[in-house]
């Protein structure tokens, strides 16, 4: 890893950061609790396709550790870890699957990071009656899959340009 | 490298997810039950009493196969003292839900939520 490749990944751990907290700012989430746009993930996306799995993986992974430690808890750490590494995982699978869009990357991203967040409801609750909540957030994570993953598609043009 | 917003695969998986999202909101839908307006004692399949959920009040249970002691507060029931041996009834949490039940199995004493009322209640909020 150069020098100038530390810098970018340093860079974009501080953005995802800052990213989470501007979400807090802009109203989303059509009443459902929980439901956030995932303005992070832009970040984790892009990440994805522009650099190593294992240094998104790492940005992931450092973004929810700091943000946790900064401004949360150790419950939340818990569900942002399942639903980050979750998300992740299957980002990166069906990156490496041919055929889907960054947009259809991101899509798997967000249904996938509710489904992780939710099941981790469930054995904290341990009640099944949390996964009532399973259809709002499938579609929660639909339309804020797609939203990121357009959005991260068109970052990606302009970062492409530049090296890295 | 060009834009490529949405590819074949890519609109399969929305489909599916639309698709379970479907299906499991009728699931859900069928097995949402809402808050019940009361709750009805049984003991040994008898009517003791039923006892509406507004309100709050302590409805003691005496009876020939033992003592029960029914809270109902802010629209649920549950069970705040027995004398029967295991106590899985003082254990139970509260119900609220049209057909929820608390059993005292060792009193055959049955707690259960009748009628609907419309204020539809969450179960949990998650963060």
């Amino acid at each position: 890893m150069t020098t100038r490749r530390a810098a970018y990944c340093a860079m974009l751990t501080a953005l995802a950061m800052i990213f989470g907290y501007v979400e807090t700012l802009i109203p989303f989430g059509f009443g459902i609790q929980g439901v956030k746009l995932g303005l992070a993930n832009i970040v984790i996306v892009l990440a994805l396709y522009i650099l190593p799995a294992y240094q998104a993986l790492v940005i992931q992974l450092m973004r929810i550790v700091l943000v946790s430690f900064l401004f949360g808890n150790l419950s939340m750490m818990i569900y942002s870890l399942a639903g980050g590494v979750l998300s992740f995982l299957v980002m990166w699978l069906l990156k490496r699957t041919d055929g889907f869009s960054v947009t259809g990357v991101s899509i798997a991203g967000g249904v996938s990071h509710n489904i992780g967040q939710l099941a981790v409801a469930v054995l904290v609750v341990q009640n099944l009656k949390v996964a009532f909540y399973f259809p709002a957030l499938m579609i929660a994570g639909l339309v804020t899959g797609c939203l990121i993953g357009m959005l991260a598609d068109r970052i990606r043009l302009t970062v492409d340009r530049m090296d890295i | 490298m060009k834009i490529n917003m949405f590819r074949k695969k890519d609109c399969i998986l929305a489909a599916g997810i639309i698709l379970t999202a479907a299906l499991s909101s009728a699931v859900v839908m069928f097995a949402q039950r809402d808050a019940g307006a009361a709750v009805r004692v049984t003991i040994d399949g008898e009517l003791y009493g039923e006892y509406s959920l507004s309100g709050n009040q302590f409805i003691a249970i005496d009876a020939a196969s033992g003592y029960n002691g029914l809270v109902i507060r802010d629209g649920s029931a549950y069970m705040a003292e027995a004398d029967c041996p295991d106590k899985y009834c003082v254990d139970h949490k509260p119900i609220c839900r049209g057909g929820e039940t608390i059993i005292c199995l060792p009193h055959r004493l049955v707690v259960e939520v009748t009628g609907t009322r419309d204020a539809r209640q969450l179960d949990v909020v998650v963060p």
